[in-house]
């Protein structure tokens, strides 16, 4: 019985799933807005420009997985290839 | 408060004492022994205590300085944490092992010379090796063997190059050191090893995620940040540090990313902060040595609560395979909000303990105009959120729901990671507690607007990408795998290789051992004439030659052990 109370969560439900990506979507474009209304102090070039640091996570993060995919053609073996 | 007795030595002599002490009051004293060591520290003046003299050198076995003391302090945290997390378990094995490890860290850590250093660095080696033969499985024993020689390897590096550090300067004080000489590079590569530096980084990957769930949670903190108050005992600005630093913190994301088995890929994470400590000392300035230590501390306490949550899975759910979980959150919701409290402490997420810790870091970077560096270090922070912010929890306790229902972690379990994931969030709203314990005096604001901005960008962005990628399937998805790493090289290629090797040698061994015993008269006749009193082996050979020979050969020794085992 517990079980099955637990299989209806509020995670469960595909429209609550699309409500959390529509509240990321909104972080990320309050974020980008809120890159005009600071003082920024840097100390490289780079973080003067507009939304520098959103651009950076984004990009590196795509390449980080596309680069770690090509990774695993090379380097996966089988779970048990060192028995 | 002893006046002169070091905390160390409470906790190794009570730890001996735990396996004698009958249940119930066996979880009691576990609990109150590092509290007491705990006690002895906080209350004890600076200075240098217990001073032997050993031959011509002087040793200081109790240290006491701001920078010895916080690595003291939170060592102790960790120990009193690790022990009250594995208090269900009525294994003795953990509170032994446990307490002593952590008492050997705590002694290399107060140790004031290279001797005593070295003494506790390899009890650190010998007593955690325990934490994972407890889990007493084939490929726990063999990972265990693996770890023993690696760490002990790295204790007679370090030993030869205290030797040579002594014959040529005449002390075996523990300060400031160079990479000039022969004996400081050893003493270096020494700490590398335990440090997990690039390719020498794997023995990590290898050996925690093989230990106990309670086992791995006090590997996690003791060894390398060991490893990283010797460095910044010992290397503080070496330059060379700062590349070495950089590199760590980003190669083991990649493989973090694809890594099945949740704990390793913590173990991965474990790598990428001990660079961002490494780069800090590296750098040397009052405000990155802060930021090391304080890293240190606060790394402590997320990565072991990241642990504990995957301990507690790996108890609850029988497995830690990313491919094998999800849906956990429905099982065990205490377990998942600690454990992305520890996400998003690891992550640096402003009002929890990594952004007041990292930040100064970045910080201290950004004050060099470091800028490769730099764009290495934020490339890193985005990584990390990336696989330990979001990854650990998502696979683990969300993704499609694997089916699996058990029960909640046990209380014990629960309780430790209550208080971490308290402590985890207590440092991050009140970072002044933790500035006003380091090393040199803290003027730093680590919430300043364009602080918490620009890191919300980072994270929310990489975030989002995480997203994107899941949505349009781009994500590697969890598999049932083994990915090759540097230990590849001493697992699969060199025995590949050597043992064909050792066959023949073997053989070969048989037939000139018949052939000595056929011949042992004039074999006799031979020796003497090589070893007798007025032969050319008897005579005085430079020490430095010989400890180097003897390295030599150990190393060999060891090195063709860890192939053939």
């Amino acid at each position: 019985m517990k079980d099955k109370k637990a299989e209806n969560t509020w995670f469960d439900k595909p429209a609550n799933v699309k409500k959390i990506i529509i509240a990321l979507c909104i972080i990320c474009g309050l974020l980008m807005i809120a890159d005009f209304f600071y003082d920024k102090h840097a100390h490289f070039a780079a973080e003067e420009w507009f939304g520098f640091y959103a651009f950076y996570g984004f990009i590196m993060c795509v390449l980080l997985v596309l680069a770690a995919k090509v990774m695993r053609v090379v380097l996966m073996r089988d779970e048990d290839y060192y028995d | 408060m002893i006046d002169g007795l070091n905390p160390a030595l409470i906790l190794i002599v009570g730890a001996l004492l735990v396996p004698l002490i009958p249940q119930p009051s066996r979880r009691v004293y576990v609990v109150l022994l590092p509290l007491v060591s705990m006690l002895q520290l906080i209350l004890h003046p600076s200075g240098t205590f217990g001073e032997i003299s050993f031959f011509n050198m002087t040793l200081q076995t109790f240290r006491l300085d701001g920078l010895s003391f916080v690595f003291g302090l939170i060592f102790h945290i960790a120990a009193v944490l690790g022990v009250i997390y594995a208090i269900h378990d009525d294994d003795p094995i953990h509170p032994t092992a446990g307490l002593l490890y952590a008492g050997a860290a705590i002694g290399a850590a107060l140790a004031g010379d290279l001797v005593t250093l070295f003494v506790y660095w390899e009890l650190t080696a010998v007593s955690s090796v325990f934490l994972i033969w407890a889990r007493r499985t084939e490929s726990a024993f063999k990972a265990g063997m693996r770890y023993l020689i690696v760490q002990v390897g790295s204790g007679v590096v370090l030993l030869a190059g205290v030797i040579i550090l002594f014959s040529e300067t005449g002390s075996v004080a523990f300060n400031e050191m160079n990479l000039d000489s022969i004996g400081g590079k050893l003493i270096f590569l020494a700490f590398g090893i335990k440090c997990a530096f690039p390719f020498l980084h794997n023995w990590l990957q290898d050996a925690y995620p093989e230990a106990t769930a309670s086992g791995t949670v006090l590997l996690s903190a003791f060894t390398t940040k060991l490893a990283v108050y010797a460095l910044a005992r010992g290397y503080a600005g070496t330059e060379i540090l700062i590349w070495i630093g950089a590199i760590m913190t980003a190669f083991p994301i990649f493989f973090a990313v694809i890594e099945n088995d949740l704990r390793r890929v913590l173990a991965y994470s474990l790598n990428n902060q001990l660079g961002f400590m490494v780069v800090a000392i590296g750098i040397g300035t009052p405000l990155a040595l802060n930021g090391a230590a304080a890293h240190a501390f606060c790394h402590i306490l997320y990565k072991a609560l990241l642990f504990m949550s995957m301990g507690a899975v790996l108890l609850r759910a029988g497995t830690c395979k990313g491919s094998e979980l999800g849906g956990l959150y429905k099982s065990m919701p205490f377990t998942t909000v600690c454990c992305i409290i520890g996400a998003a402490s690891i992550s640096a997420f402003p009002l929890f303990s990594g952004f007041v810790s990292k930040s100064m870091i970045v910080s201290a970077v950004a004050y060099e105009h470091l800028t490769l560096i730099w764009l290495m270090l934020i490339f890193a922070s985005a990584g990390v959120f990336h696989h330990s912010g979001i990854k650990i929890p998502y696979f683990a306790f969300f993704a499609h729901d694997s089916g699996i229902r058990c029960e909640e972690a046990p209380l014990s379990m629960r309780v430790a990671m209550g208080i971490t994931a308290a402590l985890c969030i207590g440092i991050g709203v009140f970072p002044g507690a933790l500035y006003a314990i380091m090393p040199y005096p803290v003027d730093y604001v680590p919430y300043t607007v364009a602080h918490v901005i620009t890191q919300l960008q980072l994270l929310m962005y990489s975030a989002l990408a995480f997203t994107v990628m899941m949505l349009w399937k781009i994500y590697p998805p969890e598999l049932k795998s083994t990915n090759l790493d540097t230990d590849w090289f001493y697992r699969a290629a060199a025995p590949a290789i050597i043992k064909p090797i050792s066959a023949q040698v073997a053989r070969l061994t048989i037939s000139t051992q018949q052939l000595i015993a056929g011949t042992a008269t004039i074999g006799l006749a031979a020796f003497h004439h090589l070893l007798g009193p007025q032969a050319k082996l008897s005579r005085a050979v430079d020490s430095n030659a010989m400890v180097a020979l003897v390295t030599l050969t150990l190393s060999i020794f060891l090195l063709l052990y860890l192939v053939l085992s």
